[in-house]
């Protein structure tokens, strides 16, 4: 289905453009972020049509759902005057679109050189019944490539820990228990053994207050 | 209307120049910077997947693999930092940065 396939990548590539230059120019960062959403979706439906479901799913699921609510909880978290941020914004827009001209012209001339075009590479690997792209994925994943595989894990778990380590602060007023301390404790600075003296009452009271133990408190302030 | 790996190519490149345009538009907001990254970066994989799709070659889906790692790394660090930063200064204008010593 050639035509289908011709449709659907017009339509979404021009979400995806759309949705890019609403990242970079909308007044309200809670916009971008959404927009940045919004392109993701966009670019992993045009990767569905490329047969990468794989890194598609991944594409929403790490980005859409973890990235760009981070972003999120970090706009709405910080309270930032945005409208500063504004001031001079289209200032550096003739600078910009120059070195944009300049890289675009490469581009296109890199893109549309012939080396590209339907007659050198004719269709997108389509997959038969039997096969997917995840299994075949997976498997050079854990083959060929697990050296940069395990690389890749260590980099996240230096994310995760340099993540924690700049934003971690420690409040002066925290009550938060120690473990260790909790554990070497001794029963010496716990328990305190007083010695105090039993006190005896007197003959003479103990016999008029036997009739009522409810007043023996006066008894003894009588004694 | 076939498709051609040309497409995916020019889709890629327009992508990217709109996130080298919002670098500059966006130069004081660190925050739409790294989104505007995030937007460089994501152009930079429909290159590579769709090279790899065109010429039947996993090498180009396991490269995107491994990019959308190390840019999820970067992120969450660049938002750790910005974070960090906004406590010091109670600002993310990059103007308001420009010292910074110990």
């Amino acid at each position: 289905m050639p035509e289908l396939q011709g449709i659907l990548f017009y339509l979404f590539a021009a979400l995806l453009l759309a949705a890019g230059a609403g990242v970079v120019t909308m007044r309200n960062p809670v916009h971008c972020a959404l927009l940045l959403v919004v392109a993701f979706v966009a670019a992993a439906v045009l990767w569905l049509l490329l047969g990468a479901e794989f890194l598609a799913i991944v594409l929403v699921l790490v980005y859409v759902g973890a990235v760009m609510v981070l972003f999120l909880f970090v706009v709405m978290m910080l309270d930032i005057n945005f409208d500063r941020l504004r001031e001079g914004f289209w200032n550096y827009l003739p600078v910009g679109l120059v070195v944009a001209a300049g890289l675009g012209v490469q581009m296109y001339l890199v893109a549309n050189s012939g080396l590209f075009d339907l007659q050198a590479h004719p269709n997108p690997k389509s997959y038969a019944a039997g096969e997917s792209n995840t299994a075949e994925l997976g498997r050079i994943l854990y083959t060929d490539y697990l050296l940069a595989f395990e690389a890749a894990a260590v980099i996240l778990l230096v994310a995760i820990v340099a993540a924690i380590v700049l934003t971690l602060r420690r409040r002066k007023e925290n009550k938060s228990i120690d473990p260790a301390v909790q554990v070497a404790v001794d029963p010496a600075q716990r328990v305190r053994v007083l010695q105090i003296e039993a006190v005896k009452p007197v003959e003479s009271a103990a016999g008029e207050d036997a009739g009522k133990p409810g007043k023996q408190s006066d008894g003894e302030g009588g004694s | 209307m076939e498709i051609s790996l040309a497409h995916y190519l020019t889709l890629g490149s327009i992508l990217f120049l709109i996130g080298i345009v919002g670098i500059f538009l966006n130069r004081k907001n660190v925050l739409i910077v790294l989104m505007a990254i995030e937007l460089m970066l994501l152009a930079v994989n429909i290159n590579f997947v769709a090279i790899g799709s065109y010429t039947d070659d996993l090498a180009g889906s396991v490269f995107v693999f491994f990019i959308l790692t190390v840019a999820a790394a970067e992120s969450a660090i660049g938002l750790a930092i910005l974070v960090a930063a906004f406590r010091l200064r109670r600002s993310i204008n990059v103007d308001d940065w420009g010292r910074l010593k110990g």
